[in-house]
């Protein structure tokens, strides 16, 4: 596969404060306010966009099928183009993509993402359900439904494989919900300790309350544009647009247990003799995760992720799931993951700060919304806008220039990997 | 022509549960019963009745792959595969202890989950794992398969137990 299409910015962005219900507005009218902080923050009108696309997972969580083409009603931009992606947990970093290959293609120059999900119609342990209902109801499904339990078994076999710990997994916790004491978006900043993570109550084991996302209400959007009409637009507030260098898709079995024995995908830092014994992904580690990120990696020119990256957003469902994508995104060899948080690297001033936002452990993970708000974290940290939008610069990453969105499905069935870059 | 301008609707006794007035929150409910196809996954089913656990096989000789959970169709070749009988006895591959889960299955927690390896097959089967608790599992713990006498026609119609002698 090789691209080739016009370049895409990022030009504008705007998320709702995630919280696990907030019944005083639909999906409708949380899209509308985070698009009219975009088109006001990257002084838009809504003339100017040529269409959209809609992100949203569930169909049961709200009982509204078609729920995307009422948003884009409810925003006044009908009758342009727009259609609905959907994939998992992935939805908002495929919706994402797809926005960018509208600008690419030259169909659009300009393209809005939106995304949303309403999770609070339901009991928690019914959304558990719902959510289980995205793996094989044949096989999956029936045996006992709930996606902590498959998350758990991996993080288990991860364990196994490469000693890591469940001290290495609370400590992202600890990490990612302290990053959301300065993020007023976010839905559960804490000050935590490892130990307060243990002694949470055991939801699946060895994953504690605090090692799992909780149900969220959100919706976030993001405005791309080619880059003629970007630095036109840009050129309007002062600010600037960000460039989309890169992105990158991976697949796999729907059914853990069709996972394959074979051997690493190998990234351009890494050699056969790392992995000899390594049989790969089995049930550690996402392939697709790796797929994603080789074709991105190829896509910007990466070659070295630890030393080209400045930051990371990335899907964090589960501590044990940051700990195997920092594996999968060659951040560090397979296996060294647990050692990667112990040294710090993934810390807010650490070698490549991972979440600063929160992630979806402390930040939420209204589904469809999830990865379009990774994508707009990042365009506040690349635009080096966070102080203005969170009223707090804690969180500014210093120097910030290139940036990797991760968006996940499943048990690693789809992942999106996107490269972002600070323009010059 | 009826054209009746005093028509009315009819009132009920019908009303609605309301959790909140300000914003207006009001219960509303959604159940339904699905026909179901097992389609070519419906051997697999059936032979649990007669206590037989059926992976399947690629029929491409160059390829072979083994399936403990059946498939069609090679997810390596594309060709289809034929039924095979699976040992009763594996090891468990990973394994956790669930003591929240989805609604239809909390009143069941705390419950195993596990991934069973079999000897010589290639993929792995899910399976609920009953006889020992959380502290009791590792991996590489031997196993044996157990069928329910009542067929649900569910996946669950098989599970496993520790594989060791009897008390």
């Amino acid at each position: 596969m090789s691209y080739k299409g016009r370049d895409v910015y990022m030009v504008s962005g705007g998320v709702t404060k995630f919280a696990k219900a907030s019944p005083d507005m639909d999906f409708r009218l949380r899209v509308k306010k985070a698009f009219d902080y975009a088109l006001n923050d990257g002084n838009i009108t809504i003339q100017e966009i040529d269409g959209s696309v809609a992100s949203y997972f569930s169909d049961h969580f709200q009982r509204q099928l078609m729920a995307g083409i009422m948003v884009n009603d409810y925003l006044g931009l009908s009758p342009k183009p727009s259609k609905r992606i959907e994939g998992g947990g992935a939805t908002g970093g495929l919706a994402f993509q797809t926005g960018f290959e509208e600008i690419a293609s030259g169909r659009m120059d300009t393209c809005a993402v939106y995304g949303f999900e309403t999770m609070s119609h339901v009991n928690t342990w019914k959304g558990n359900e719902f959510i289980a209902l995205a793996s094989d109801t044949n096989f999956d499904y029936p045996v006992g439904g709930f996606y902590t339990g498959y998350y758990a078994m991996m993080a288990n076999r991860h364990m196994h494989e490469f000693g890591t710990t469940v001290e290495q997994l609370a400590k992202v916790s600890v990490k990612n919900h302290g990053n959301a004491i300065h993020n007023p978006y976010s839905q559960s900043p804490m000050k935590l300790t490892v130990q307060d993570v243990r002694n949470s109550p055991m939801v699946s084991t060895p994953l504690t309350r605090l090692d799992v996302c909780t149900m969220s209400d959100g919706a976030a959007v993001a405005i791309l544009a080619s880059g003629e009409k970007a630095f036109e637009i840009a050129d309007r507030e002062g600010t600037k647009p960000v460039k989309i260098a890169s992105i990158g898709t991976g697949t796999d079995t729907m059914r853990l247990s069709d996972r394959p024995f074979g051997r690493v995908p190998l990234l351009s830092n890494e050699k056969e003799s790392d992995y000899k014994d390594l049989k790969y992904p089995g049930i550690h580690s996402f392939r697709a995760g790796r797929t994603a990120a080789k074709e991105a990696y190829k896509g910007a020119g990466i070659t070295d992720p630890l030393n080209e990256l400045d930051l990371v957003e990335l899907h964090d469902a589960y501590t044990s799931s940051e700990i195997q994508t920092y594996e999968d995104l060659g951040l560090c060899k397979y296996g060294e993951g647990g050692q990667f948080i112990d040294e710090g690297k993934s810390e807010l001033h650490g070698k490549v700060p991972v979440n600063p936002s929160g992630g979806l452990l402390a930040a939420g993970h209204p589904v469809g919304a999830t990865g379009i708000m990774q994508a707009v974290f990042m365009f506040w940290q690349l635009q080096h806008t966070v102080k203005k939008h969170f009223k707090d610069d804690t969180l500014q990453v210093k120097n910030a220039k290139r940036g990797l969105i991760h968006s996940h499905a499943g048990t690693g069935t789809y992942v999106a990997v996107s490269i972002m870059e600070a323009v010059q | 022509m009826t054209l009746n301008p005093d028509a009315k609707m009819e009132e009920t006794q019908k009303g609605a549960e309301v959790y909140n007035v300000d914003p207006l929150i009001v219960k509303s409910h959604y159940e339904i019963d699905y026909i179901h196809s097992y389609a070519q996954d419906s051997e697999f089913f059936r032979a649990l009745g007669k206590k037989k656990l059926m992976g399947s096989k690629c029929t491409n000789k160059k390829c072979g792959y083994v399936y403990a959970t059946p498939r069609g169709h090679c997810m390596i070749c594309g060709s289809e595969t034929e039924w095979y009988e699976l040992p009763n006895h594996g090891k468990v591959h990973a394994f956790t202890t669930c003591f929240f889960g989805g609604e239809e299955f909390l009143s069941e927690t705390p419950f195993n989950l596990a991934m069973i390896e079999f000897e010589g097959v290639n993929s792995l089967f899910m399976a609920r794992l009953i006889g020992a608790d959380a502290e009791d599992l590792y991996i590489g713990m031997p196993v044996k398969a157990k069928f329910r006498r009542n067929q649900k026609f569910s996946p669950t119609d098989v599970y496993f137990v520790p594989d060791v002698a009897k008390k």
